[in-house]
């Protein structure tokens, strides 16, 4: 019998090191002057919570909080230095607003590329490509160079690739942060349909309004700690005060970008 | 403002369906290693397609260049030390002797120089995906691997032309050989690709390296020269893994168009080569163990290196 945990963080810690001297010469001189040469800081520092299946979870904090590293951890891209990091079953999403593309390759490759990396097999994504070419509005650029995209074009292709893998869970990082306004609503239309199918979503974003929308349960990050982990409209207002920001009054900008 | 749905609170939300996922729990990023690279065949496909592709970006002549280079290489060779040095009177067809070392020389420099690039260059992936790290220094191996077939098809029409029939112990010879470079070239390709992360320096020591492979190997001097000038010392020279590579490729081609294979055999290549031939292999599977102990360690900091 399995559990119905889907994502378990248990005492998690990852820290960045900091170089400031690269070059041989550099490092002698720096050694000599008895100056620091490299320093690390606590990205993630003591984290830990657990999140059922189903639900659907917001992750909000100030820039360089950590949650991009906590999705890269939930994503496997890292591994945690102490703790660990479980999940169940097959995970999807994006990272900081976009997939690993080729620039060389075309938008048709990298789909193709993308979904064997998510682990579809070809029959799979070829089933499924019509639909993720038709969600992304490319057009005739999809079969041109992901190098010569938009940042838009981009991510618009990023998001259709991970929307339509048959996911567990899905990670969302500030995608809607560069879609233009029809294809937002068109992403959280679609992030809806998956946490109404049941999957769990973890979902990273500034703007209030689609998180209380969307999740129904809020995690801040604070400097690589938990800072509040419970109702929506309570972890909405944590980070409002945390944040110092005007408050309550652009509250109905529902698709808002970043702050 | 058009919503796409009415904002409606948690507790008046419908209950949703049951999504009920009974696969364990794991470590998200626990299956990497060289035997997950083989399982999952189908991306390691895609990435060799890329990888071809990616080689020759934006290049007129594209895959013909993997043959310009060896062939420039071949003549340059042929003519300072087969015409200048006048090598060619020692040694009995001189310029097979010889492509068997281009053809195994060019395979490893080829899979340790792009193996060792391959993280690097595939950093968009790298940073973003949970996949194992193995694929691109495997891939770099594969695609080394593909473009050695037409030179081999050239070898063959060569040497028949020059009255070489096939062999048994030429086709084992051959399989070894490739074998010696593949898990060899690999290792080091694992090796240097994850140290590349960390310090770029390491691409420019993988440059002498590959000039150090280039004149180790018996390409364009004759075994026997190595054996006359350093006696019994040569024995070391046969610790070479791809040195050894190269004797084996002359024993299954270059041995056969020669006018008495037998006497050339006895002449030319070391008596004990099936030995050190499987020591080397030995050594490479080994190495290969190591490499991917030291890629595990060195893995875990990959992505924010790089």
């Amino acid at each position: 019998m399995s559990g119905s945990e889907s994502i378990v963080v248990d005492q998690v810690t990852k820290s960045f090191t900091l170089r400031y001297h690269r070059t041989f010469k550099q490092m002698t001189v720096a050694a000599l002057r008895r100056q620091e040469i490299s320093n690390s800081f606590k990205a993630l520092d003591d984290v830990s919570f657990v999140i059922e299946q189903g639900e659907s979870i917001g992750l909000m904090g100030l820039n360089g909080s950590g949650k991009s590293t906590l999705l890269k951890l939930i994503n496997g891209v890292m591994r945690p230095d102490g703790g660990q990091v479980l999940t169940r079953g097959r995970i999807a999403g994006l990272i900081a607003t976009g997939a690993g593309f080729h620039p060389q390759l075309t938008g048709r490759e990298n789909i193709y590329l993308n979904a064997a990396v998510l682990g579809m097999s070809e029959a799979e994504t070829r089933r499924k490509f019509d639909d993720i070419a038709e969600f992304a509005e490319l057009g005739k650029f999809l079969d041109s160079p992901v190098g010569h995209y938009s940042s838009g074009m981009s991510s618009r292709l990023g998001f259709a690739i991970a929307i339509h893998v048959d996911s567990d869970i899905f990670l969302a990082d500030e995608v809607l942060a560069v879609g233009d306004k029809p294809f937002k609503q068109k992403c959280l239309a679609k992030m809806q349909e998956v946490r109404d199918g049941g999957r769990t979503l973890v979902y990273v974003s500034h703007a209030a309004g689609s998180v209380r929308k969307m999740c129904d349960r809020v995690i801040v990050l604070e400097q690589g700690r938990v800072g509040f982990d419970g109702e929506v409209n309570e972890g909405i207002k944590y980070v409002k005060y945390d944040s110092g920001d005007d408050g309550q009054e652009n509250e109905d900008e529902e698709l808002g970008a970043d702050i | 403002m058009t919503d796409v749905t009415e904002p409606v609170t948690a507790a008046e939300r419908p209950e949703r369906p049951e999504h009920h996922v009974d696969a364990p729990l794991a470590p998200p990023s626990a299956t990497t290693g060289l035997l997950e690279v083989f399982r999952r065949r189908y991306l390691l496909r895609l990435l060799i397609r890329r990888e071809i592709s990616a080689r020759y970006q934006g290049s007129f002549l594209g895959l013909l260049w993997s043959y310009i280079n060896p062939l420039t290489q071949f003549f340059i060779y042929y003519f300072v030390m087969g015409v200048l040095f006048q090598l060619h009177k020692n040694v009995p067809v001189f310029a097979i002797h010889m492509f068997c070392g281009i053809i195994i020389v060019h395979f490893f420099n080829e899979t340790f120089n792009a193996g060792t690039r391959s993280i690097v260059r595939n950093k968009a992936l790298v940073q973003k995906m949970a996949l194992p790290r193995e694929m691109f220094p495997v891939a770099s191996m594969l695609v080394s691997g593909y473009h050695v077939v037409p030179q081999l098809v050239i070898m063959v029409i060569a040497c028949v032309i020059l009255g070489w029939t096939p062999t048994f112990a030429g086709a084992v010879a051959l399989l070894l050989a490739l074998l010696i470079i593949a898990t060899v070239g690999t290792a080091m390709a694992l090796l240097f690709s994850a140290a590349n992360v960390y310090f770029r320096d390491v691409s420019n020591v993988g440059q002498i390296l590959t000039n150090f492979v280039r004149f180790g190997v018996p390409m364009i001097y004759p075994y026997t020269m190595v054996q006359d000038r350093f006696g019994s010392a040569a024995e070391y020279y046969l610790y070479n893994p791809v040195a050894c590579a190269v004797l084996l490729f002359q024993k299954a081609f270059w041995v056969g168009t020669t006018d008495d294979p037998a006497q050339t055999a006895a002449e030319h290549l070391p008596s004990d080569l099936w030995a050190y031939s499987v020591l080397a292999l030995l050594v490479g599977v080994a190495l290969l163990c190591f490499a991917q102990l030291v890629f595990s360690r060195l893995e875990n900091k990959i992505p924010e290196r790089l």
